[in-house]
């Protein structure tokens, strides 16, 4: 039965992951680049639901749709500021400005907080599920993690795939250029993207948070990290292969913690990414992409 | 001037480097000397050298060859580690630090190296981002690998374990070397500044030389256009691979001189933190600019210090300066609007003429 237990946590973990994953996966498809600041986003969302909930004593879900809000402008902001400059720059360029960011969200955070961790309030309060009399018991958490992740993955799936706004997403990381021949506003479309992403990441936040109820001001970079690899891994663009990525790398990290070695649990997992962008380069669910000479 | 006339351009560039830097080693001596250097400044002369090294030797990777890596931090590990074992087991047989600590240095280099080809041989097909978030894989690999590292000595030899001090299986004279997540104590400080600026002094010319090389010439058209050098037949993997571990070599040696700078040393030390801010230096210096890359790391290093006093600000000002120095340097009309006015500036001061040229 530990067996099980351990598989409910490495997939209520990597339900969080692909949570975050989808952030990476939409803004690295559409702006082509590894957005580092998407962790601490996270934890921007987690410390907006810890102050709604401590200092202005507000209900658990009413904080999570604030922290949504704030982050969603926080993604637009960060994207209208430091990465619309480098629209053209190169993607070297890009990536260092996203750790400019990374480090300014963190350092912000640490005016504002403390270098003292917080603890967190879960902000889920369904009933746990328990199994077989009670051998197996589900936390409310990770049934809220599952649960919400399916969700976010089927209505993103709809919005990209049925919606207008969806689709001009799919064109403009397709070619940009051709895309703005057909009217799309480019701008417009990464502006939502950011969005989005960073929305998700607040619930990424209220999510983690819950889960692992610890808060500081870094405590969004490795799980941002590890999401990132989850996206490269399922392959990245590909909505559905976040999902598999972040559930993958969940079991992973969770199973290896316990049965190899807690202290190489990363390890394995960051191991388990080299192995399989050795054998398949663009990941689980990647499209090939031919280069032209 | 005679430099002028008997250097060609690549040859000056490097001797002003090391010119630049000899008259800083000689400032900095004459400052020691008369007492004129604080405390503070004097301990960040040895970390002066290991960034400048680890920096300089990263922009091989990412200036001279085009590829991005955020591994930096763990080929600094393995040489810092390596060399460290190396210098505590033979503490007491070798005793004079000038012949223990070069062969110290050589060994965390060549274990460094070592590594770097291993990896490279699979990582180096990817490209891009994909090897970027390779590389910080692997330097996360390595960093937690050897946080849960045992090693002992005894007298039947070296005894590994990835769990625990027990498993290890010690002789009661046995000695332990890294103890876990606690790292490697007991390193003999044997880095000193005379020590680093000639090792920096002699990795910046095995680097100069090495870009200025008929390699450094191919791994530059591999930079330059892939394909092209391809189909006139170089081998894009040998000199790939030759690239890559040369940087992991110095990237060890870096980490040789960190790792006796200091009396205990943990490997988390070693995160991918370290890497990016390798890649920061390098990033700002200049890419491809081994000067500036120096320059960077000295700098950047100097000045989070000095703004100790102003703690809880400097990290968030040198993160605004992060931004505001990549949109300046990259964002194509802002370059534009300083390069026009700086040329206008240039008419102002010389004849009209040259500006002209310069529009040109």
């Amino acid at each position: 039965m530990a067996f099980l237990d351990n598989l409910i946590n490495g997939i209520s973990l990597g339900s969080i992951y692909a949570v975050i994953a989808l952030g990476y996966t939409l803004v690295y498809g559409i702006a082509k680049m590894l957005n580092f600041a998407h962790g601490d986003v996270i934890m921007v969302g987690g410390y907006v639901i810890f102050t709604a909930m401590t200092s202005m004593h507000l209900n658990g879900y009413l904080s999570v749709l604030i922290a949504i809000l704030c982050c969603t402008i926080l993604g637009i902001v960060i994207e209208k500021i430091a990465y619309k400059p480098l629209r053209q720059a190169t993607s070297l360029a890009v990536l260092i400005t996203a750790i400019g960011v990374s480090y300014f969200l963190q350092n912000m955070a640490l005016l504002i907080f403390g270098e003292k961790p917080v603890t967190f309030t879960s902000v889920v309060n369904i009933p746990k599920i328990s199994l077989f009399d009670g051998q197996i018991v589900i936390k409310s958490e990770a049934v809220a993690s599952i649960i919400i992740s399916v969700l976010i993955v089927i209505f993103l799936s709809l919005f990209i795939n049925k919606t207008k706004s969806g689709r001009a997403m799919l064109a403009v990381s397709e070619d940009k250029d051709a895309a703005r021949l057909m009217g799309i506003n480019v701008n417009k479309t990464i502006s939502l993207t950011f969005a989005i992403g960073s929305g998700l990441a607040a619930v990424a936040g209220a999510l983690l948070c819950s889960t692992y109820p610890v808060l500081s001001n870094t405590t969004g970079a490795m799980p941002g990290i590890k999401a990132f690899v989850a996206a490269v891994f399922g392959g990245i663009g590909s909505i559905p292969g976040a999902m598999i990525g972040g559930l993958l790398i969940g079991v992973i990290e969770i199973l290896g913690r316990a049965y190899i070695s807690p202290q190489l649990a990363d390890a394995i997992v960051f191991a388990v990414l080299i192995v399989v962008l050795m054998v398949k380069p663009t990941g689980i669910l990647g499209k090939k992409v031919n280069e032209k000479v | 001037m005679i430099l002028k006339r008997f250097l060609k351009p690549a040859a000056r560039k490097s001797f002003i480097t090391y010119a630049m830097l000899i008259a800083a080693f000689i400032a900095v001596e004459i400052m020691i000397s008369t007492g004129s250097a604080s405390n503070m400044f004097k301990g960040l002369l040895i970390p002066f050298c290991v960034y400048s090294i680890a920096a300089a030797s990263l922009n091989l990777t990412v200036g001279v060859l085009g590829e991005l890596s955020l591994g930096q931090a763990g080929f600094m590990c393995i040489g810092a580690y390596s060399s460290a074992i190396f210098s505590v087991v033979t503490k007491d047989t070798i005793t004079s630090a000038w012949v223990r600590f070069p062969i110290a240095i050589l060994i965390g280099g060549c274990f460094a190296a070592l590594f770097g080809v291993l990896i490279g041989i699979p990582v180096l097909r990817l490209r891009g981002d994909y090897l970027a978030i390779v590389t910080l894989a692997f330097g996360e690999i390595i960093k937690n690998v050897f946080a849960a590292l045992y090693v002992g000595y005894d007298s039947s030899g070296l005894h590994f374990s990835l769990t625990s001090q027990g498993d290890l299986g010690l002789a009661p004279d046995g000695k332990m070397l890294i103890n876990g997540a606690l790292g490697i104590s007991g390193t003999p400080k044997d880095s000193t500044f005379e020590i680093g600026f000639i090792v920096l002094m002699l990795s910046l010319i095995i680097l100069y030389n090495f870009v200025n090389s008929r390699t450094g010439r191919i791994v530059m058209s591999i930079r330059d256009n892939r394909i092209a050098a391809e189909s006139i037949g170089i081998n894009i993997t040998k000199y790939k691979l030759i690239t890559f571990g040369l940087t992991a070599f110095l990237g060890g040696v870096a980490g040789s001189l960190f790792s006796h700078n200091l009396a205990s040393l943990q490997a988390s030390k070693f995160d991918y933190n370290l890497s990016i801010l390798v890649l920061v230096f390098v990033v700002l210096g200049g890419i491809g600019n081994i000067r500036g890359s120096v320059i960077a790391a000295i700098v950047l290093t100097y000045l989070p210090e000095v703004l100790r006093s102003i703690n809880n600000y400097r990290m968030l000002i040198y993160s605004i300066v992060l931004i505001v120095m990549m949109i300046f340097t990259s964002n194509a009309k802002i370059r534009g609007f300083f390069a026009a006015s700086l040329s206008r500036l240039k008419g102002l001061v010389f004849k009209k003429d040259s500006a002209v040229k310069e529009g040109e």
